[in-house]
């Protein structure tokens, strides 16, 4: 495979992983080994396909990886074309991931990249667990957390709590608005996860409803009157859909009629859009900063090749230029890295009534209409129907009986999450321990599937 | 709906119109296509600039399919600037794309006035010989320079531009302009006009914040000899009687005046930044004097005279709790003195023209009043030249720079950043840049950095072993991930200087891929 003769494609990679060094990773291994290695067996998932995936893309596939995988679930807009350089007018309404992939395959010789264009809910867990590198190019705080409840999953602990390094799913993390954005390394188990940080990004601030309805102040408020109320008013059961332009307009008609009636000024179409589809203003330059950035510490995490990033990077262009690295430290109770959520059972609990049911009321789960997967088997599927039908006999069987009689292991639940009034899809590693049994097996012996 | 509006959306509600117009008619020259050049005019052609060229001699090799993605295999062997040219213009149409298969050395040597014909000069990969000769060029010229340098882990990004004015700082996080505790003859009025003891709980809780203010420093004020609240026992004290006079705990316009009574003991006047741009010499304008300058001088006359030592008002207050009618009626009153203010600084602008022998016209009346709003947060940007930098360092921040842990490695990285352009005149080649006598190359590159550090008045100051082995490993490569950072700062940088909006970088950005911690070093 290796083709040692020059001229070298990888020239100037070739200076940073065949050369040996002194401020690099403990792993680093240098030599054409590393190189053909990292282009044969690396293989590294890009979720999103958007301002930061096209980049992610790009740069992963120029910078020494083959095996690339890709998944996004929204087609191509004519407002991406200012940043996502792998679409062209012509790709308006194709799916993004289908197009860059085939871009990026095109230019680049000898990468391949497989496009996943759907949710990424839709893909079972165990689809995330074929990666080594997981590169988040993501715009919303929910889709940063389910990845990362999934990459935090595999993790296990050993019998002391210690954090089994073989089964650690790094991610790297990025995001930007505007001309600021930042880039991170998780690792789980030994970097704080997304979670165990989430205080970093603030929930969006919405206005209160009397305010709406009573007290408008500014154009805002004149549109979210016309989105949040006046729709519903007049629109029994229709709901509105924000990529509807009839719907937009008809939102931008009544706030500016709002707006007239109150002597509120500024209300524009570009505003309404704005306000009503939370837009976040984004150019080029930024996702290819903190895209880059992210492809380094793949790369870096992948080779050893040199230090990483410990463990939060913050870029900030507004006034001047700010730079800033942050070493943020693990919540220890963080339900979602840490070794679990410890579940005592009997051994004559069934599946169904007393497990998933339970789940529903465990303060630190609050987990409704739960799917249960054990070791990448599952147990129990509230979707689609045809798994549904599947597993539905497992519901009234002990659960201890679905663990092979194991007393102390590992089992996964999918669902939605309904956390401070809020619902969104989650999942959960739950630590199970049957009471009654002796000589408890150490939770080694309960070997992945 | 134009397609170019909507496909201009997301950075429309940056930069707005009146920035992207100012993009649209921007001409850049980018020299050295690798991949850091390639970089930077990616993000400006998707931005919409107006025309590009692009110049390099160089045929593309097998090395830069692995580091470029503006060439792919079809490529090798052609010029590397027309592969990239047509790539780039592949992304964008409205945009004119042009190249020149020439060496920049070769231009800067032998055509200097090629380079007056473009707003913007991005300059990449040159070694410090041509960056010092390409640097006066443009200064003469008066063209925006910029060098973008990617060397293995580790790179620079520098403005050159002798000054760079800017009205539109946009800032994130910048204090509101409500006088609060200065409050002009129509504030007061409308507070007055407002009774706090109100006895409808919905009215008592829909007075804005700004109104319970005003009125509650006149009562302090009236038991305290005229005086607003300084010690901390006082300001305290003030917050206790705000919370005093709620009618309800749950009253969210007297929780606001609480949390914004700071802005009622903020000092009156202006900031010591704004102070240092109307003391600058520049505002003692004459006929060659910049539009910038000659309102600068506007508002030392306004802030003396009618503004009594404040500039003018800004005109826009925040959201607060309150009624409609209230907000908006308060948000009239900001408006007509911000226009008020802005008439009297327009009337001082045309005089100042007219005494300097210009066109009292010559300001549109939009640019004065984008100033008088933006008065507090101007900024005024200058760039010494490189070869000032070269030849006077400032051995004590370099020193300062060398002994912090923080910057240790990203200004190492700038030192050697030169030393191995001083090695590649004396040798031909970079250290490391091939593969055999590795060890040669990094005794001398530590002889070069040594001497270097001596000519820099650092003599008694060493960099680590780690570090020149490291920048020998590199050996000048050009990664594709650092030219994207590289490239990346490089795009947001010219869009700042095109736009005259946010405020560009001051100081040399050197990079630091090894741990991150990048710095930008006050040498410049």
């Amino acid at each position: 495979m290796a083709d040692a003769a020059p001229p070298s494609k990888s020239r100037d990679l070739d200076k940073l992983l065949l050369r040996p060094g002194n401020l690099v990773g403990p792993t680093f291994d240098p030599g054409v080994q590393l190189r053909d290695d990292l282009q044969e067996y690396a293989r590294v998932l890009v979720v999103g396909a958007g301002g930061l995936g096209c980049e992610l893309l790009k740069d992963l596939a120029l910078s020494g990886f083959k095996n690339l995988e890709v998944i996004d679930m929204d087609r191509i807009e004519v407002t991406n074309l200012n940043r996502q350089f792998l679409f062209r007018l012509e790709d308006v309404g194709k799916p993004k991931a289908e197009v860059a992939a085939k871009r990026v395959m095109e230019r680049v010789s000898g990468v391949n990249i497989v496009p996943h264009f759907c949710r990424i809910e839709d893909k079972d867990i165990e689809f995330y667990n074929d990666f080594n590198i997981i590169a988040l190019g993501l715009d919303s705080i929910e889709a940063r957390s389910y990845i990362n409840a999934v990459a935090c999953s595999f993790l296990e602990y050993d019998s002391d709590d210690n954090p089994r390094e073989e089964t650690m799913k790094p991610m790297v993390d990025g995001g930007t608005e505007g001309f600021k954005g930042h880039a991170r390394v998780i690792v789980p188990g030994v970097t704080p996860c997304f979670e165990c940080t989430i205080w970093l990004f603030p929930p969006q601030v919405k206005f209160p409803l009397c305010t709406l309805a009573e007290t408008p102040r500014n154009a805002a408020h004149c549109i979210e009157y016309a989105h949040l109320i006046k729709w519903d008013e007049v629109h029994s059961g229709q709901a509105f859909d924000p990529d509807n332009p009839d719907h937009m307009k008809w939102v931008y008609d009544e706030a500016v009629k709002r707006a007239e009636l109150f002597g509120i000024p500024g209300v524009t179409y570009s505003l309404t859009q704005g306000v009503v589809k939370n837009i976040i203003p984004a150019i080029a330059s930024t996702n290819a900063i903190i895209s880059a950035a992210c492809t380094l510490e793949t790369l870096k995490i992948a080779s050893g090749c040199s230090k990483t990033l410990s463990n939060y990077l913050t870029y900030n262009g507004v006034e001047g230029l700010h730079t800033k690295v942050t070493e943020f430290v693990k919540d220890k109770d963080c339900l979602v890295c840490g070794p679990g959520v410890l579940i005592e059972l009997d051994t004559t609990v069934t599946l169904k009534k007393q497990f998933i049911d339970m789940l529903e009321e465990d303060p630190k789960v609050l987990m409704t209409k739960a799917s249960i997967t054990y070791h990448g088997k599952n147990l129990y599927m509230q979707a689609p129907p045809v798994l549904e039908e599947m597993t539905r006999s497992n519901l009234e069987l002990p659960l201890y009986d679905l663990m092979d009689k194991i007393p102390k292991d590992v089992l996964h639940a999918t669902g939605t999450i309904n956390k401070d009034d809020k619902k969104s899809s989650g999942l959960r590693k739950l630590r199970v321990v049957f009471k009654g049994i002796d000589g408890v097996a150490d939770m080694d012996m309960a070997g992945g599937a | 709906m134009a397609e170019p509006k909507t496909k201009y959306d997301r950075q429309l509600r940056i930069w707005g119109e009146q920035g992207q117009a100012a993009l649209e008619k921007a001409s850049i020259c980018l020299l050295n296509c690798g991949p850091t050049g390639s970089e930077t005019l990616k993000n400006l052609v998707l931005g919409g600039v107006g025309s590009i060229t692009i110049v390099d001699g160089s045929k593309v090799e097998f090395g830069d399919l692995g580091n470029n993605f503006m060439v792919d295999d079809s490529s090798l062997g052609q010029s590397k600037a027309k592969c990239v040219c047509s790539f780039l213009q592949e992304l964008n149409d409205a945009v004119k794309a042009k190249f020149i298969e020439e060496y920049p050395e070769a231009l800067i040597d032998t055509n200097p006035s090629f380079f007056s014909q473009f707003t913007l000069v991005v300059a990449t990969q040159l070694v410090e010989e041509s960056m010092v000769k390409l640097d006066r060029i443009c200064r003469q010229e008066n063209v925006m320079l910029i060098f973008a340098r990617s060397y293995g882990l580790t790179g620079l990004v520098r403005i050159c531009v002798k000054e760079h004015t800017v009205i539109e700082s946009k800032p994130d996080h910048f204090l509101d302009d409500l006088r609060l505790n200065n409050p002009w003859p129509e504030l007061r009025g409308f507070a007055d006009a407002i009774d706090l003891n109100v006895q409808d709980p919905v009215a008592h809780k829909h007075i804005p914040y700004v109104v319970i203010l005003v009125k509650m420093a006149d009562e302090w004020k009236t038991s305290h000899g005229g005086t607003l609240p300084s010690t901390r026992e006082q300001k305290r004290e003030f917050k206790e009687l705000l919370k005093a006079r709620m009618a309800a705990t749950d009253e969210d316009n007297y929780k606001e005046a609480i949390d914004a009574s700071f802005k009622l003991f903020a000092p009156q006047g202006i900031s010591s930044d704004l102070q240092q741009i109307i003391n600058d010499s520049c505002a003692e304008v004459g006929s060659s004097s910049s539009d910038f300058w000659v309102m600068v001088a506007a508002l030392k006359e306004f802030i003396a005279n009618e503004g009594g030592g404040e500039v003018p008002l800004e005109g826009s207050i925040p959201d607060m709790t309150s009624s409609t009618e209230h907000y908006v009626n308060l948000q009239k009153i900001y408006q007509a003195k911000s226009e008020a203010d802005y008439l009297v600084l327009e009337e001082r602008v045309r005089n100042i023209l007219k005494k300097i022998g210009r066109d009292p016209h010559s300001i549109p009346k939009a640019t004065i009043k984008s100033f008088s709003k933006n008065a507090r947060k101007l900024k005024v940007c200058r760039y010494r030249s490189i070869e000032d930098e070269y030849n006077n360092p400032s051995p004590a921040e370099l020193h300062k720079y060398l002994t912090d842990e923080d910057y240790s490695i990203a200004v190492g990285f700038y030192i050697l950043l030169r030393a191995v352009d001083r090695y590649a005149a004396n040798f031909n080649h970079f250290p490391g840049q091939f593969d055999g006598g590795l060890d040669e190359d990094i005794s001398r590159l530590k002889t070069t950095a040594v001497s270097l550090l001596n000519d820099l008045g650092c003599s008694g100051l060493t960099l680590t072993e780690d570090l020149i082995n490291e920048m020998c490993r590199f050996g000048a490569a050009e990664l594709h991930a650092v030219a994207a950072i590289i490239g990346g700062i490089a795009s947001q940088e010219v869009i700042k200087l095109i736009t005259k909006q946010f405020v560009p970088m001051t100081g040399t950005f050197a990079f630091n891929a090894i741990d991150h911690k990048s710095q930008l070093l006050n040498l410049c």
